[in-house]
């Protein structure tokens, strides 16, 4: 049996639902969220029954110029479905998000390896520094105005 | 009379014989009780997201290789698998074939070198690791056969993979698959019942189920706490879902169970390669790539996808902006995601144990740092 993957469309109206104003946009393929609101999302992702994402996969981030994008891919292990949640953050100077190593202790090295090459910053990670290169290396790799 | 002791703080690497690599962990000791370890690496970072960023899609594939380079067919897999999503390529079916073989033979070896190197941390120094490589050597000769390479093999491309199997190669993997049985009990012989082994692994390391979900161990780790996943069964990526093989699952979450789960699984793909192959000489001869242009440039969009490489879940997140590199590439590495429920289960713990309860994760550092 394949994994399902759980549309951002279908995802959204029911996020809405109990936390209205956070979902920004939503297709097929993921589902865009409010950054201020990633916590509570994520909080409700996993504890509600419907959905039930016990699993975190993946996060990463993306540079889009205007804004960074973090990505979280979650899977629920019981109910075999994943969904891709993206959280925008406008801006590029002193890019912040909550983080999620509270609610998955899983999001914990993957946090900070995004802080390290990407330069965003997860309020409330309990240890946030460098992973991949050293303190008092200048500026992220990642990002697109790097090099 | 109280003793009065004192805290230890002990830095282990990043050249300890014993870290498979450049890895380091500050532990601070209580005599012989781990009270804090903190895991540092990066000491391999080679910035391969970057470099990727300014290659072809099928210029990334050697880096592939390069991440986890004890299982580099996985990363080959896993990398390709994740493309032809992005660009929805249909692979042949030959093609999918001779990827299951390669990746399972893949992970025997995985399994078989990691098992090697665990009970070397045991103290049982090298004796039967050499039995362990013995066996890794015949499949890196069959490799040869198909990649030309014997480490680093680029054998896998988008769509399918880069040769069809060489004539000698299906009578080579026969042989190899016949006297595999013979060796395997041989291991389970010496090692199985070794009463240092079990005294040394059993209890120790322990992690349970929820705090393995809770950390996103994947793989071997995971199902040694007892947790049933194991996407070549629950997503069946490729063809797994034409193949009948059992998940091994363990009890405890212990360095025991991992051992145990490893071994379990070098049989079950055996298993899948003897299956894979009957099934591969009804098909007819044919192509083994799919007709794909020699820049490919996928639709704009992004996908992830993830294989059950040996080590875990190993993952590609890649995003496309319609030219002939990728505009984001991230790998979802599973020794270093792994990594992160190591603290939890050595501390409490001695340091005796700590070191084999590293060495039951199955790292492997340029997969860890990238």
């Amino acid at each position: 049996m394949r994994l399902k993957a759980l549309a951002g469309t279908e995802a959204a109206p029911r996020i809405e639902e109990k936390l209205s104003g956070s979902v920004i946009e939503s297709n097929e393929a993921c589902m865009v969220v409010n950054k201020d609101s990633i916590a509570g999302i994520m909080q409700l992702l996993k504890e509600s029954a419907e959905f039930d994402f016990d699993y975190i996969n993946n996060i990463t981030a993306v540079d889009n110029f205007d804004h960074f994008e973090v990505i979280y891919n979650v899977t629920s292990i019981a109910k075999k479905h994943t969904l891709c949640v993206k959280a925008r953050i406008p801006g590029r100077d002193n890019p912040e998000i909550p983080s999620v190593t509270s609610i998955w202790k899983g999001a914990d090295f993957q946090e900070r390896e995004v802080y390290d090459l990407m330069g965003i910053r997860f309020i409330d990670h309990p240890n946030l520094k460098r992973i991949a290169l050293w303190e008092g290396f200048e500026g992220h790799p990642l990002r697109k105005d790097f090099l | 009379m109280v003793m009065k002791t004192e805290l230890v703080t002990l830095n282990m690497g990043p050249h300890h014989p014993s870290t498979h690599g450049v890895f380091r962990m500050r532990v601070t000791l209580d005599g012989e009780v781990v009270v804090e370890m903190e895991p540092m690496f990066g000491y391999l970072h080679r910035g391969l997201e970057k470099l990727a960023e300014g290659r072809t899609y099928t210029q990334i594939i050697p880096f592939t290789d390069r991440l986890d380079y004890v299982s580099s067919m996985a990363g080959n897999l896993a990398y390709c698998v994740a493309v032809e999503k992005l660009a929805q390529v249909e692979v042949p079916e030959r093609a999918e074939y001779i990827r299951v073989i390669i990746c399972e033979l893949q992970r025997m070896v995985n399994h078989l070198i990691a098992v090697g190197f665990f009970i070397n941390d045991l103290g049982a120094l090298q004796t039967p690791l050499q039995y362990m490589w013995r066996e890794r050597e015949k499949v890196v000769d069959l490799f040869e056969m198909q990649s030309g390479q014997r480490f680093l093999y680029n054998y896998m491309r988008i769509g399918g993979v880069s040769h069809d199997l060489a004539p000698e190669f299906i009578p080579a993997l026969k042989k190899f698959l016949d006297d595999f049985i013979g060796y395997y009990e041989e291991f389970e012989d010496l090692l199985k019942g070794n009463e240092i082994i079990q005294s040394r692994t059993i209890g120790t390391g322990v992690i349970s189920a929820e705090q393995a979900i809770d950390y996103a161990m994947s793989g071997p780790c995971l199902r040694a706490t007892g947790v049933n996943w194991d996407l070549r069964r629950d997503d069946s990526y490729s063809i797994y879902d034409r193949f009948d093989f059992d998940v091994i699952v363990g009890e405890n979450g212990d360095n025991w169970d991992r051992y145990r789960v490893r071994m379990g699984e070098i049989m079950q793909s055996h298993r899948i390669i003897r299956q894979a192959l009957e099934q591969l000489e009804e098909l007819s001869p044919g192509s083994v790539n799919a007709e794909l242009p020699q820049l490919l440039r996928p639709p704009v969009g992004e996908a992830y996808a993830a294989i059950e490489a040996p080590k875990g879940e190993m993952g590609f997140y890649l995003v496309s902006d319609g030219s002939i590199a990728p505009y984001r590439w991230h790998c979802r590495a599973p020794d270093f995601v792994n990594l992160c429920a190591l603290r939890d289960m050595v501390v409490g713990g001695k340091i005796a144990d700590l070191i084999v309860t590293f060495g039951s994760i199955d790292i492997c550092l340029a997969s860890v740092d990238r």
